[in-house]
């Protein structure tokens, strides 16, 4: 089914349902950002549900999931892979802090 | 070599059959976009990581929510009205597509003023690219960076909007121009959901 089809088929029901989940899974980052818990934990959870969030408005509000599925794995893998590449500083970024290993 | 050599007909037939992955080309152009944005936004939360990571003073400046909540609240409503004009691109009704996209650019502006209200009344406190009255003088240069950045995709966002909408209005531009706007206005809107835990909610004054 095509990206136009899908839309004459469907209602705007799961466009407001995939919205109202947006906003409770946007008012959970909040309700997390005011929990006793370490910035490490805090940042982690904030980071998980940021990711449903953005993969759902990618699945549904931008129609990937009505796309190829071939264009999906596309999008997925490259944004993925170059996502993770980007993830190499962070062991360096705490040595900033720690002046170790490298640095002593 | 002849255009009407039959051994190569077939073969540069077969390369020139179908846009990629068989969507549109506007919307693949668009995609690659998108695709090459999010590498930008995702290295400077990364390298506003790394610095947050790093320092052992940085600031936490933010003492409510009201105002970046209902900035929230605001673009991903627009996103959800950038639907509906959709729908109604799809559907014919010219009228409701124009009003509808309209009303996403009213709601992107309503955010703009918001946040550069925001930004004067941390600037009104103090706070510059180089320093602030709280700690590392990274945060300004990183937090300006990454809220301009965004800011500024916004403000493309809504004279693309106005120029597009009102160019299918005036029967230059059809649905699929609609639909193709309205992946990059869903694109800033999910660039946005990762500014704000990164950006303002893990800097909350507790």
């Amino acid at each position: 089914m095509t990206t136009a089809e899908e839309h004459k088929s469907n209602g705007i029901g799961k466009d407001l349902a995939i919205y109202i989940c947006l906003l409770v899974l946007a008012g959970l980052q909040f309700v997390i950002a005011y929990q006793n818990i370490g910035a490490s934990q805090m940042f982690r959870r904030m980071l998980a549900v940021a990711c449903v969030e953005a993969g759902l408005a990618a699945l549904f509000f931008m129609h990937l999931w009505t796309e190829k599925r071939g264009f999906l794995l596309f999008v997925a893998i490259f944004t993925i892979a170059v996502l993770l590449g980007m993830q190499y500083g962070w062991t360096d970024s705490t040595r900033m802090v720690v002046g170790a290993p490298f640095s002593k | 070599m002849s255009q009407a050599d039959p051994t190569l007909e077939g073969h540069a037939t077969s390369l020139t059959v179908g846009p990629a992955f068989s969507i549109p080309t506007k919307k693949l152009a668009m995609w690659l976009f998108i695709i090459a944005d999010t590498m930008t936004f995702a290295a400077c939360l990364v390298a506003y990581g790394f610095l947050r990571n790093g320092s052992a003073d940085w600031p936490r400046p933010f003492h409510s929510i009201t105002n970046v909540a209902l900035m929230t609240f605001i673009l991903l409503t627009s996103s959800l009205t950038m639907l509906i004009g959709l729908r109604a691109a799809r559907a014919g009704d010219k009228a409701a597509a124009f009003r509808w996209t309209m009303i996403t650019a009213a709601a992107g502006i309503l955010f703009a003023l918001l946040h550069v209200r925001e930004w004067l009344g941390l600037i009104a406190e103090g706070m510059t690219l180089f320093k602030n009255p709280w700690g590392t003088g990274l945060f300004g240069a990183s937090f300006f960076s990454i809220t301009g950045l965004h800011l500024t995709h916004v403000t493309g966002g809504i004279i693309a909007l106005v120029v597009v909408g009102v160019r299918y209005k005036g029967g230059r531009y059809n649905a699929d121009d609609i639909e193709v706007l309205g992946l990059y206005w869903h694109f800033v809107d999910l660039v946005w959901m990762f500014v704000v835990p990164l950006v303002y909610l893990l800097n909350l004054a507790h």
